[in-house]
């Protein structure tokens, strides 16, 4: 008999709309995700009540977890749908619920605009001061063992997890969030871009800054990446607290 | 912002922008070379860019910059990028990419991208296909993702800095780069004179049609994979903005060339990827040589292991380049039935044993631990235990939207000049995957992301010289001409929405998709493309028919958006094909059994395909030319399909043998004293 996979999907038609719950069932296949379930749901978009809709609206690109465009909330868990595989999450059929993630504003069904948190990179400076991209000889040497460090902190795709599972990131506050955070650690510690790492730190200094972390330790787990943000946080944390006391000594 | 973060760019109160479509490394690229050449841009990106295809690329950019001492360099470099192409790409732009790989490797290390590193702190290099030399720069195993970061934030950065106009003053609101993300290209804007003045895109959060003006237009749009159904690129890749402006009059050059990777997962939304790089890092490639071997693989002694690619090549081994490693995994499995036996159903599935559990654990954590856990995932399995099951995948097309260059006295590029990098219709340019300059009948590992990178570097200037040079802006042409695109664009897209058939659009591209996979990859055969053919017009026909999925207005409708992309995949599914057909030969990639030869008197050229508008059925809507006339800036530019050889004479092209890529072929081979000369 041909098993069934059993979605239930918060669906929202627009910005600004009620929500509103729908279920489908879809052919199980192997090694299925919830992504390929989604994609059956656009090959016969009919609710398992019978009722032809129109396909849930979400949004993927690499299905192989480093684009992050895919994430969602999969049966309470904020995680990339491409890397949920339908027996693991959803073992004995049981159903797999589906909601968008909730600290983004919804532009349709599962789709949020994230372009605060790119928003945020700007004010962070989340990058080196080029001179130039034309020939200027190698960059400067670093240490494989900087390198460890660096690599795992520039692995961030900007998904959203952290922020999702945070408590202090809610309509009442204005923290920046653990992501944007980490980058400042990560610029901060490459050669050249240290030499503006004041700037980075008194962008997170103040209202919505580093202080504003409560140290829920939720982001770290909820990364999917494995990025040390609790520890990012504290080192920046340590590093505009120097900035605050001492700062002024130096200028 | 100060006056130092703003820069002269711009006439009077206009600013004249160029418009960049698209977001991964060619576009980003193109982006911060116009910036630098002080040039406006509208950056057009159907997702945010940091969600680009790029993010996918694994194992690592190509660049000889000899630290291993192996007397390593770019002549090398470019000897075995044209030998690896089967001779069929024109070898200056080639010559110029692999001359200019070492500097650009250096500008991605001061862009901060985290490359591994030597014990000396100097950049590590890993060896690729097609090559015995150290070549590969890389970023643990997702260094695509690593340099599209370190690009995408100095874009972000010209996003902060204003436009001055040529007064030296702040134009007010207006930065070097504005980006439109989530915005489709629907078409370009052509004047009277067929001359790119702009383009028409939509805003897929409200689905707002726009017509935005353009002094140049650089596509940067990526490959077509997603015309094979299922492929390792990601679901955006459906060539739909390259199809596009084929169909308005770019020529489409070598179309029947499409790469399939010989590793990949095989699942049900997508065939990941398993990078190159695991064979480079020392990876191996077998089967059982039982064929009805019921061990795991991590069981099955050393004795009752067949490594095929090695026994066959002991040359280059398990780094034989992916056509070759493709044809040879496809054999084992489909032809001779080797492939690992499943006891559960009684078959011997289409995979083969991708094995690095002889690795030590440490050097698979530092330098491939983001494709193995990209394994561990998807697959089930801890791959540092036990052997991965891999079979091929479509990965990569060389063939794309036809593209020039100015050749310099010494067989390289004149950089600067507006023709590199343009396509046949004025004002238009192509960087990146969507164009098919680089890489010939085949493209080696690891060069993919460096002429991504090199396509953008050139375009730049090409198009900073264009916007120069253009006797009219588009600034100076009537808004009747841009209003008139856009209703144009907007009653189409009316039409979708209104559509009713009883064709469901994604069940159909299924059907197209798995025709495709099936019949027009790693081994093509006449009579089957016949059929396939039939097939992409059945194709073709039922599109007609289709229901939208969604006929929502003024929000986010991805189920009309997909009719769209569909339309234009047909088109690019037929250039595949009908090219495929036509070229009774082998070479590269392209492997016909009944042809088994490659036939340089009759096929050394460039496939270029011209769209015929209007036309119904394949045998019409595809005119195969040999030569090319265009205009640029007033000037009469003849192209033909002649492939210029000038730089490494055609051989026959063999792996068998170490070293045979090219003439100081084998590490080591050079003095050691010679070897560490600087590359200058």
């Amino acid at each position: 008999m041909q098993k069934t996979v059993k979605l239930r999907v918060k669906r929202q038609d627009g910005p600004s709309q009620p929500s509103y719950w729908q279920e489908f069932g879809v052919p199980w296949q192997p090694h299925m995700n919830v992504i390929s379930a989604l994609m059956e749901i656009q090959k016969n978009p009919v609710t398992s009540a019978g009722k032809r809709v129109p396909p849930v609206v979400w949004e993927c690109s690499c299905l192989e977890e480093v684009c992050g465009a895919c994430t969602m909330i999969i049966n309470g868990r904020v995680r990339q749908s491409c890397s949920a595989m339908v027996d693991r999450i959803a073992p004995n059929g049981r159903t797999v619920t589906l909601e968008p993630m909730s600290k983004f504003s919804v532009v349709r069904d599962l789709v949020v605009d994230r372009s605060s948190m790119f928003d945020a990179l700007k004010r962070v400076r989340a990058w080196i001061d080029l001179d130039g991209s034309h020939e200027l000889g190698p960059g400067p040497r670093q240490s494989q063992s900087d390198q460890e460090v660096t690599y795992s902190l520039s692995r961030c795709m900007t998904c959203g997890c952290c922020l999702e599972a945070c408590p202090q990131v809610n309509g009442g506050s204005s923290f920046i969030g653990p992501a944007s955070i980490s980058l400042v650690r990560l610029y901060n510690l490459h050669p050249s871009g240290r030499m503006h790492a004041d700037e980075r730190l008194d962008a997170v200094m103040g209202a919505g800054g580093v202080e504003e972390c409560g140290k829920a330790q939720n982001c770290v787990e909820a990364c999917p990446k494995e990025i040390p943000l609790v520890d990012s946080i504290s080192a920046v944390g340590r590093e505009a607290t120097k900035r605050m006391l001492f700062g002024w000594l130096l200028k | 912002m100060g006056s130092d973060t703003s820069r002269a760019r711009s006439d009077s109160t206009r600013v004249r922008r160029v418009i960049v479509v698209g977001g991964g490394l060619a576009g980003l690229m193109t982006v911060i070379r116009l910036c630098e050449a002080d040039v406006p841009v509208d950056l057009v990106s159907l997702v945010p860019v940091k969600r680009s295809h790029s993010v996918c690329a694994q194992g690592g950019i190509n660049a000889s910059v000899n630290t291993k001492g192996e007397g390593d360099s770019p002549q090398v470099h470019l000897e075995e990028t044209a030998y690896g192409g089967d001779f069929l790409a024109n070898q200056p732009p080639i010559k110029a990419m692999c001359d200019a790989a070492p500097g650009i490797v250096e500008m991605l290390d001061r862009m901060g991208v985290p490359f591994n590193r030597t014990p000396e702190g100097l950049l590590d290099f890993r060896r690729f296909g097609g090559s015995l030399f150290h070549r590969t720069a890389f970023a643990g195993a997702t260094t695509g993702q690593q340099i599209l970061y370190a690009l995408d934030e100095q874009v972000r950065r010209w996003e902060t800095i204003d436009v001055e106009n040529d007064r030296g003053e702040r134009v007010p609101g207006e930065k070097m780069v504005r980006k439109l993300e989530w915005w489709d290209f629907l078409s370009l804007i052509l004047d009277d004179d067929g001359i790119c003045r702009g383009i028409v895109a939509q805003d897929l959060k409200t689905m707002a049609i726009r017509a935005l003006r353009g002094e140049a237009v650089c596509l940067a749009t990526g490959g077509p994979a997603i015309v094979f159904g299922r492929s390792t690129n990601s679901v955006i890749n459906t060539g739909t903005a390259a199809s596009a402006a084929h169909q308005q009059g770019a020529c489409y050059a070598n179309g029947e060339f499409v790469q399939v990777h010989p590793t990949a997962i095989p699942g049900a939304d997508k065939l990941r990827l398993i990078s190159e790089s695991v064979r480079g890092e020392g990876g191996r490639v077998w089967v059982p040589r039982d064929r009805r071997e019921q061990r795991p693989g991590r069981d099955v002694p050393e004795s009752a292991r067949d490594y095929f690619l090695e026994e066959k090549y002991p040359g280059y081994g398990n780094l034989v380049p992916r056509d070759i490693a493709s044809r040879e995994l496809f054999r084992k499995c489909f032809h001779d039935k080797r492939g690992v036996y499943d006891a559960k159903s009684g078959n011997n599935e289409n995979e083969v044993y991708l094995d690095v559990t002889h690795l030590p654990a440490d050097l698979l954590r530092k330098k491939l631990a983001g494709v193995l856990e990209i394994y561990e995932k998807f697959a089930g399995e801890d791959p540092y235990t036990n052997p991965m099951r891999v079979f091929p995948a479509v990965h990569y097309s060389m063939g794309g939207l036809w593209v020039d260059y100015e050749r310099s006295a010494a067989g390289s590029v004149v950089v600067g000049s507006p023709r590199n990098q343009a396509t046949n219709v004025p004002g238009l340019y192509a960087a990146g995957e969507c164009e098919y300059q680089y890489h010939g009948a085949n493209r080696l590992g690891a060069n993919s992301l460096l002429s991504c990178l090199w396509g953008g570097m050139v375009a730049g200037p090409a198009i900073a010289a264009y916007r120069r040079n253009v006797a009219k802006s588009a600034w100076d042409l009537p808004s009747s001409m841009f209003e008139k695109a856009e209703k144009r664009a907007a009653r189409e897209f009316d039409a979708v929405l209104g559509m009713e058939g009883d064709e469901n659009p994604y069940a159909l591209h299924q059907e197209l998709g798995e025709t495709m996979l099936v019949d027009c990859t790693i081994e093509r055969h006449n009579a089957t493309l016949d059929r396939v053919l039939a097939k992409i017009e059945e194709v073709a026909e039922r599109s007609s028919r289709v229901g939208v999925t969604d006929s929502a207005k003024g929000k986010m409708n991805q189920g009309a958006q997909y009719v769209r992309h569909l339309k234009n995949m047909i088109v690019l599914a037929r250039l595949v094909a009908q090219g495929a057909r036509n070229r009774d030969e082998s070479r590269g990639a392209h492997y016909k059994p009944d042809f088994a030869q490659r036939e340089d008197a009759d096929w050394l050229r460039t496939t270029l395909a011209i769209h015929v508008p209007g036309a119904t059925g394949m045998h019409d809507s595809i005119r195969y030319v040999r030569s090319l006339d265009y205009s640029i800036l007033g000037a009469p530019v003849r192209a033909t399909d002649e492939v210029d050889v000038s730089l490494v004479k055609p051989r026959a092209r063999k792996y068998e043998t170490a070293g045979a890529a090219s003439a100081t072929g084998n590490p080591g081979a050079v003095p050691a004293s010679s070897a560490n000369t600087e590359k200058d």
